[in-house]
Protein backbone atom coordinates (compact mmCIF):
# COMPACT_ATOMS: atom_id res chain seq x y z
CA UNK A 1 0.00 0.00 0.00
CA UNK A 2 0.82 3.39 -0.73
CA UNK A 3 -0.12 6.59 0.44
CA UNK A 4 -0.83 9.41 -2.00
CA UNK A 5 -2.47 12.92 -2.26
CA UNK A 6 -3.99 13.34 -5.63
CA UNK A 7 -5.48 16.84 -6.77
CA UNK A 8 -9.47 16.76 -7.83
CA UNK A 9 -10.24 19.98 -7.83
CA UNK A 10 -14.30 19.49 -8.49
CA UNK A 11 -16.63 22.23 -7.68
CA UNK A 12 -19.44 20.45 -5.27
CA UNK A 13 -22.57 22.29 -7.03
CA UNK A 14 -20.78 21.29 -10.58
CA UNK A 15 -23.61 19.18 -11.48
CA UNK A 16 -26.24 22.16 -10.83
CA UNK A 17 -23.79 24.25 -12.40
CA UNK A 18 -23.83 22.57 -15.73
CA UNK A 19 -27.24 21.94 -16.00
CA UNK A 20 -27.72 25.68 -15.16
CA UNK A 21 -25.85 26.58 -17.96
CA UNK A 22 -28.03 24.43 -19.95
CA UNK A 23 -31.13 25.97 -19.07
CA UNK A 24 -29.39 29.99 -19.52
CA UNK A 25 -28.63 29.07 -23.25
CA UNK A 26 -31.94 27.00 -23.31
CA UNK A 27 -33.93 30.20 -22.47
CA UNK A 28 -31.17 33.00 -24.40
CA UNK A 29 -32.12 31.36 -27.38
CA UNK A 30 -36.00 31.14 -26.64
CA UNK A 31 -35.35 35.07 -25.86
CA UNK A 32 -37.53 34.41 -22.33
CA UNK A 33 -35.95 36.74 -19.51
CA UNK A 34 -35.87 35.01 -16.30
CA UNK A 35 -36.33 35.80 -12.67
CA UNK A 36 -35.36 34.23 -9.40
CA UNK A 37 -37.26 35.76 -6.26
CA UNK A 38 -35.51 34.89 -3.01
CA UNK A 39 -36.47 35.78 0.65
CA UNK A 40 -37.51 34.17 3.96
CA UNK A 41 -40.83 32.63 4.12
CA UNK A 42 -43.39 35.40 4.26
CA UNK A 43 -41.57 37.90 2.64
CA UNK A 44 -43.80 38.41 0.48
CA UNK A 45 -42.77 36.74 -2.85
CA UNK A 46 -46.58 35.31 -3.71
CA UNK A 47 -48.16 38.29 -3.03
CA UNK A 48 -45.69 40.95 -5.13
CA UNK A 49 -45.55 37.96 -7.97
CA UNK A 50 -49.55 37.85 -8.37
CA UNK A 51 -49.47 41.18 -8.93
CA UNK A 52 -46.66 41.51 -11.20
CA UNK A 53 -48.21 39.02 -13.56
CA UNK A 54 -51.80 40.21 -13.42
CA UNK A 55 -50.06 43.65 -14.67
CA UNK A 56 -47.59 41.99 -17.28
CA UNK A 57 -50.56 40.37 -18.64
CA UNK A 58 -53.27 43.72 -18.80
CA UNK A 59 -50.38 45.46 -20.38
CA UNK A 60 -49.84 42.72 -23.12
CA UNK A 61 -46.56 41.31 -21.78
CA UNK A 62 -47.02 37.06 -22.15
CA UNK A 63 -45.80 35.90 -18.66
CA UNK A 64 -45.14 32.43 -16.81
CA UNK A 65 -44.11 31.66 -13.68
CA UNK A 66 -42.72 28.41 -11.56
CA UNK A 67 -43.34 28.64 -7.70
CA UNK A 68 -41.62 26.59 -5.22
CA UNK A 69 -42.66 25.26 -1.75
CA UNK A 70 -42.10 21.74 0.19
CA UNK A 71 -45.49 20.87 0.21
CA UNK A 72 -49.01 21.98 -1.27
CA UNK A 73 -49.90 23.88 -4.30
CA UNK A 74 -52.11 26.64 -2.32
CA UNK A 75 -49.21 29.68 -3.97
CA UNK A 76 -49.48 27.85 -7.81
CA UNK A 77 -53.35 28.46 -7.05
CA UNK A 78 -52.81 32.06 -5.80
CA UNK A 79 -50.84 32.71 -8.71
CA UNK A 80 -53.14 31.41 -11.57
CA UNK A 81 -55.37 33.99 -10.68
CA UNK A 82 -53.29 35.94 -12.70
CA UNK A 83 -54.42 34.55 -15.81
CA UNK A 84 -50.81 33.43 -16.96
CA UNK A 85 -49.85 30.00 -16.85
CA UNK A 86 -47.95 28.59 -13.92
CA UNK A 87 -46.74 24.84 -12.40
CA UNK A 88 -45.87 24.65 -8.34
CA UNK A 89 -42.90 22.87 -7.75
CA UNK A 90 -43.03 20.78 -4.58
CA UNK A 91 -39.59 19.70 -3.28
CA UNK A 92 -40.40 17.56 -0.74
CA UNK A 93 -38.70 18.65 1.98
CA UNK A 94 -35.61 19.69 0.14
CA UNK A 95 -35.37 23.81 0.81
CA UNK A 96 -34.55 25.34 -2.54
CA UNK A 97 -35.13 24.64 -6.24
CA UNK A 98 -32.28 23.22 -8.45
CA UNK A 99 -31.64 23.38 -12.04
CA UNK A 100 -33.33 19.72 -12.44
CA UNK A 101 -36.37 20.71 -10.98
CA UNK A 102 -36.79 23.44 -13.04
CA UNK A 103 -35.75 21.83 -16.61
CA UNK A 104 -38.22 19.12 -14.86
CA UNK A 105 -41.09 21.23 -15.27
CA UNK A 106 -40.76 23.04 -18.31
CA UNK A 107 -42.30 20.03 -20.47
CA UNK A 108 -44.57 21.10 -23.16
CA UNK A 109 -43.98 25.24 -22.27
CA UNK A 110 -43.68 27.29 -25.45
CA UNK A 111 -40.59 29.09 -24.08
CA UNK A 112 -40.08 31.18 -27.54
CA UNK A 113 -43.46 32.51 -27.12
CA UNK A 114 -42.72 34.05 -23.24
CA UNK A 115 -41.03 37.47 -22.64
CA UNK A 116 -40.90 36.52 -18.71
CA UNK A 117 -40.57 33.56 -16.81
CA UNK A 118 -40.82 34.07 -12.99
CA UNK A 119 -39.58 31.31 -10.40
CA UNK A 120 -40.29 31.84 -6.87
CA UNK A 121 -37.86 30.10 -4.93
CA UNK A 122 -38.70 27.83 -1.62
CA UNK A 123 -38.79 30.25 0.95
CA UNK A 124 -35.05 30.30 2.69
CA UNK A 125 -31.91 32.74 2.91
CA UNK A 126 -29.39 30.10 2.89
CA UNK A 127 -29.21 27.72 0.39
CA UNK A 128 -31.21 28.86 -2.50
CA UNK A 129 -28.11 31.09 -2.64
CA UNK A 130 -25.97 28.26 -3.66
CA UNK A 131 -28.14 27.15 -6.98
CA UNK A 132 -28.00 28.69 -9.93
CA UNK A 133 -31.59 28.24 -11.97
CA UNK A 134 -30.39 29.60 -15.57
CA UNK A 135 -32.10 32.63 -14.54
CA UNK A 136 -31.13 35.97 -16.44
CA UNK A 137 -32.04 37.92 -12.97
CA UNK A 138 -32.07 37.07 -9.25
CA UNK A 139 -33.95 39.57 -6.78
CA UNK A 140 -33.74 39.28 -3.38
CA UNK A 141 -36.71 40.39 -1.00
CA UNK A 142 -36.56 41.96 2.32
CA UNK A 143 -40.25 42.81 4.39
CA UNK A 144 -40.10 45.75 6.77
CA UNK A 145 -41.47 43.11 8.98
CA UNK A 146 -38.49 40.87 9.21
CA UNK A 147 -35.78 43.63 10.75
CA UNK A 148 -33.11 45.60 8.73
CA UNK A 149 -30.13 43.79 9.61
CA UNK A 150 -31.45 41.00 7.77
CA UNK A 151 -28.78 40.81 5.21
CA UNK A 152 -26.12 41.17 7.88
CA UNK A 153 -26.96 37.98 9.05
CA UNK A 154 -27.59 36.01 5.43
CA UNK A 155 -24.48 37.74 3.55
CA UNK A 156 -24.74 35.04 1.19
CA UNK A 157 -28.04 35.39 -0.58
CA UNK A 158 -28.04 39.22 -0.40
CA UNK A 159 -24.42 39.10 -2.24
CA UNK A 160 -25.91 36.63 -4.53
CA UNK A 161 -28.93 38.72 -5.94
CA UNK A 162 -28.53 41.68 -8.72
CA UNK A 163 -31.25 43.60 -6.65
CA UNK A 164 -33.11 44.22 -3.87
CA UNK A 165 -36.95 44.46 -3.74
CA UNK A 166 -37.86 45.51 -0.10
CA UNK A 167 -41.70 44.65 0.29
CA UNK A 168 -45.07 45.62 2.75
CA UNK A 169 -43.60 48.93 2.61
CA UNK A 170 -47.71 49.89 3.98
CA UNK A 171 -46.36 48.68 6.83
CA UNK A 172 -43.59 50.86 7.43
CA UNK A 173 -44.58 53.00 10.25
CA UNK A 174 -46.55 50.66 12.34
CA UNK A 175 -42.90 48.57 12.49
CA UNK A 176 -41.15 51.53 13.16
CA UNK A 177 -38.76 50.53 10.21
CA UNK A 178 -35.38 51.86 9.51
CA UNK A 179 -35.33 52.32 5.34
CA UNK A 180 -31.44 54.36 5.71
CA UNK A 181 -30.40 50.85 7.73
CA UNK A 182 -32.15 48.61 5.45
CA UNK A 183 -30.81 50.11 2.87
CA UNK A 184 -27.28 50.27 4.19
CA UNK A 185 -27.55 46.67 5.36
CA UNK A 186 -27.88 45.25 1.83
CA UNK A 187 -25.16 47.97 0.18
CA UNK A 188 -23.01 46.71 3.24
CA UNK A 189 -23.18 43.07 1.98
CA UNK A 190 -23.35 44.15 -2.07
CA UNK A 191 -21.82 47.51 -2.61
CA UNK A 192 -24.43 49.45 -5.20
CA UNK A 193 -26.99 46.61 -4.91
CA UNK A 194 -30.03 48.60 -6.85
CA UNK A 195 -33.24 48.89 -4.25
CA UNK A 196 -36.80 49.01 -4.75
CA UNK A 197 -39.82 49.71 -2.73
CA UNK A 198 -43.24 48.03 -2.65
CA UNK A 199 -46.20 47.26 -1.35
CA UNK A 200 -47.72 44.52 -3.16
CA UNK A 201 -50.97 45.09 -1.26
CA UNK A 202 -51.36 48.58 -1.92
CA UNK A 203 -49.85 48.66 -5.18
CA UNK A 204 -46.93 51.45 -4.00
CA UNK A 205 -43.87 50.92 -5.94
CA UNK A 206 -45.51 48.36 -8.76
CA UNK A 207 -44.90 50.71 -11.54
CA UNK A 208 -41.06 51.63 -10.93
CA UNK A 209 -40.78 47.67 -10.42
CA UNK A 210 -42.44 47.09 -13.44
CA UNK A 211 -40.32 49.49 -15.36
CA UNK A 212 -36.83 48.12 -13.84
CA UNK A 213 -37.93 44.48 -14.65
CA UNK A 214 -38.96 45.80 -18.48
CA UNK A 215 -35.71 48.16 -18.98
CA UNK A 216 -33.56 44.87 -17.17
CA UNK A 217 -35.30 42.54 -19.74
CA UNK A 218 -34.90 45.26 -22.69
CA UNK A 219 -30.82 45.26 -21.89
CA UNK A 220 -30.80 41.66 -21.61
CA UNK A 221 -32.24 41.10 -24.80
CA UNK A 222 -29.83 43.17 -26.43
CA UNK A 223 -26.53 41.74 -24.66
CA UNK A 224 -28.01 38.12 -25.24
CA UNK A 225 -25.64 36.35 -27.95
CA UNK A 226 -27.54 36.63 -30.98
CA UNK A 227 -29.28 39.24 -29.30
CA UNK A 228 -31.52 42.14 -30.44
CA UNK A 229 -32.33 40.62 -33.73
CA UNK A 230 -34.36 37.95 -33.02
CA UNK B 1 -29.70 23.17 5.73
CA UNK B 2 -28.80 21.38 2.28
CA UNK B 3 -25.47 19.87 4.23
CA UNK B 4 -26.45 16.81 3.63
CA UNK B 5 -26.94 17.24 -0.28
CA UNK B 6 -23.98 18.47 -0.41
CA UNK B 7 -22.05 15.73 1.28
CA UNK B 8 -23.23 13.44 -0.77
CA UNK B 9 -22.45 15.63 -3.96
CA UNK B 10 -18.74 15.35 -2.07
CA UNK B 11 -18.59 11.70 -1.68
CA UNK B 12 -19.90 11.06 -5.03
CA UNK B 13 -17.01 13.30 -6.85
CA UNK B 14 -14.14 11.72 -4.67
CA UNK B 15 -15.86 7.97 -4.84
CA UNK B 16 -15.52 8.87 -9.20
CA UNK B 17 -11.67 10.18 -8.35
CA UNK B 18 -10.94 7.68 -6.54
CA UNK B 19 -12.01 4.73 -8.42
CA UNK B 20 -10.38 6.30 -11.52
CA UNK B 21 -7.18 6.70 -9.66
CA UNK B 22 -7.38 2.84 -8.35
CA UNK B 23 -7.69 3.90 -4.85
CA UNK B 24 -8.19 0.53 -2.50
CA UNK B 25 -9.14 3.60 0.54
CA UNK B 26 -9.47 7.08 0.85
CA UNK B 27 -8.12 8.84 4.01
CA UNK B 28 -8.83 12.23 3.75
CA UNK B 29 -11.00 14.29 1.87
CA UNK B 30 -9.58 18.29 1.23
CA UNK B 31 -12.10 20.45 0.82
CA UNK B 32 -12.46 24.39 0.13
CA UNK B 33 -15.29 26.41 1.58
CA UNK B 34 -14.92 30.00 0.67
CA UNK B 35 -16.21 32.57 3.94
CA UNK B 36 -18.98 33.59 1.34
CA UNK B 37 -20.31 29.84 0.58
CA UNK B 38 -22.79 29.92 2.71
CA UNK B 39 -21.92 26.13 4.17
CA UNK B 40 -21.85 25.62 7.68
CA UNK B 41 -18.49 23.33 8.09
CA UNK B 42 -19.91 22.07 11.50
CA UNK B 43 -22.64 20.48 10.06
CA UNK B 44 -20.94 19.63 7.10
CA UNK B 45 -19.02 17.34 8.93
CA UNK B 46 -21.71 15.76 10.47
CA UNK B 47 -23.62 14.94 7.21
CA UNK B 48 -19.89 13.30 6.01
CA UNK B 49 -20.21 10.56 7.83
CA UNK B 50 -23.68 10.11 7.33
CA UNK B 51 -23.05 10.22 3.27
CA UNK B 52 -19.82 8.20 3.32
CA UNK B 53 -20.95 5.38 5.21
CA UNK B 54 -21.17 1.92 3.62
CA UNK B 55 -18.84 3.59 0.41
CA UNK B 56 -15.10 3.52 -0.81
CA UNK B 57 -15.24 6.78 1.50
CA UNK B 58 -16.35 5.13 4.62
CA UNK B 59 -14.09 6.00 8.00
CA UNK B 60 -13.10 8.91 5.25
CA UNK B 61 -11.52 12.21 7.50
CA UNK B 62 -12.95 15.71 6.22
CA UNK B 63 -10.58 18.24 5.77
CA UNK B 64 -12.21 21.66 5.33
CA UNK B 65 -9.49 24.32 4.41
CA UNK B 66 -11.34 28.02 5.29
CA UNK B 67 -11.00 29.74 1.66
CA UNK B 68 -11.16 33.93 3.10
CA UNK B 69 -13.23 36.71 0.82
CA UNK B 70 -11.02 38.83 -1.08
CA UNK B 71 -12.14 41.25 -3.03
CA UNK B 72 -10.46 43.81 -5.50
CA UNK B 73 -10.18 47.72 -4.60
CA UNK B 74 -10.76 49.97 -7.31
CA UNK B 75 -8.55 52.61 -4.86
CA UNK B 76 -5.98 50.73 -3.41
CA UNK B 77 -5.63 49.20 -7.03
CA UNK B 78 -5.03 45.89 -5.07
CA UNK B 79 -7.11 42.11 -3.86
CA UNK B 80 -8.10 42.71 0.00
CA UNK B 81 -9.04 40.51 2.33
CA UNK B 82 -12.12 40.95 4.38
CA UNK B 83 -12.17 40.72 7.83
CA UNK B 84 -16.21 39.87 7.87
CA UNK B 85 -18.36 38.48 5.26
CA UNK B 86 -21.01 41.63 5.26
CA UNK B 87 -18.88 44.46 5.22
CA UNK B 88 -17.83 44.93 1.83
CA UNK B 89 -15.37 47.83 2.31
CA UNK B 90 -11.66 47.65 1.81
CA UNK B 91 -10.32 47.52 5.51
CA UNK B 92 -7.05 49.70 4.33
CA UNK B 93 -9.06 52.67 2.56
CA UNK B 94 -13.22 52.41 3.40
CA UNK B 95 -13.86 52.51 -0.05
CA UNK B 96 -17.08 50.04 -0.95
CA UNK B 97 -15.25 47.05 -2.65
CA UNK B 98 -17.96 44.08 -4.18
CA UNK B 99 -15.49 42.57 -6.58
CA UNK B 100 -15.15 38.97 -5.43
CA UNK B 101 -11.81 37.26 -6.21
CA UNK B 102 -12.50 34.82 -3.90
CA UNK B 103 -14.42 33.37 -1.00
CA UNK B 104 -17.11 31.41 -2.91
CA UNK B 105 -15.06 28.17 -3.07
CA UNK B 106 -17.08 25.18 -2.78
CA UNK B 107 -14.72 22.46 -4.45
CA UNK B 108 -12.99 19.22 -3.88
CA UNK B 109 -9.51 19.80 -3.44
CA UNK B 110 -7.84 16.77 -3.25
CA UNK B 111 -7.62 13.41 -1.45
CA UNK B 112 -5.65 11.34 0.45
CA UNK B 113 -5.75 7.90 -0.48
CA UNK B 114 -3.89 4.14 -0.47
CA UNK B 115 -3.38 2.13 -3.39
N1 LIG C 1 -49.61 44.41 4.47
C1 LIG C 1 -49.04 43.70 3.50
N2 LIG C 1 -49.03 42.37 3.59
C2 LIG C 1 -48.46 41.66 2.61
C3 LIG C 1 -47.82 42.28 1.49
N3 LIG C 1 -47.30 41.34 0.71
C4 LIG C 1 -47.59 40.15 1.29
N4 LIG C 1 -48.30 40.35 2.44
C5 LIG C 1 -48.83 39.31 3.33
O1 LIG C 1 -47.73 38.58 3.88
C6 LIG C 1 -48.07 37.21 4.00
C7 LIG C 1 -47.04 36.38 3.25
O2 LIG C 1 -47.07 36.72 1.89
P1 LIG C 1 -46.67 35.71 0.74
O3 LIG C 1 -46.80 36.42 -0.55
O4 LIG C 1 -47.40 34.43 0.90
O5 LIG C 1 -45.12 35.45 1.11
P2 LIG C 1 -44.09 34.38 0.52
O6 LIG C 1 -43.98 33.28 1.52
O7 LIG C 1 -42.78 35.12 0.40
O8 LIG C 1 -44.59 33.92 -0.81
C8 LIG C 1 -49.47 37.05 3.44
O9 LIG C 1 -50.37 37.05 4.52
C9 LIG C 1 -49.65 38.29 2.58
O10 LIG C 1 -50.99 38.68 2.49
C10 LIG C 1 -47.86 43.71 1.43
O11 LIG C 1 -47.35 44.37 0.51
N5 LIG C 1 -48.46 44.36 2.48
MG1 LIG D 1 -44.96 31.97 -1.57
ZN1 LIG E 1 -8.75 50.20 -0.52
Amino acid sequence: MTTRIVEVRAGVLRKNDELARALRTRFEEAGVFVVNLVSSPGTGKTELLQRTLTELRESGQRAAALVGDLETDNDAQRLATSGVPVRQINTHGRCHLEAEMISQHLDSWDLASLDYLFIENVGNLVCPASYDLGEALRVALLSVTEGEDKPLKYPTIFNSADSAVITKVDLAEACEFDRERAIAAIRSVRPGMPVLEVSAKRGTGMAAWLADLEARRLAWRQGRPGGAST
Amino acid sequence: MHELDLARNIVELAVEAAERLGAAKVNVVHLKVGRLAGVDPGALHFAFDVATADTLLAGARLEVIDVPLVVWCAHCLTEVELPQVNHFYCPACGTAAGEIRQGRELEVASLEIET
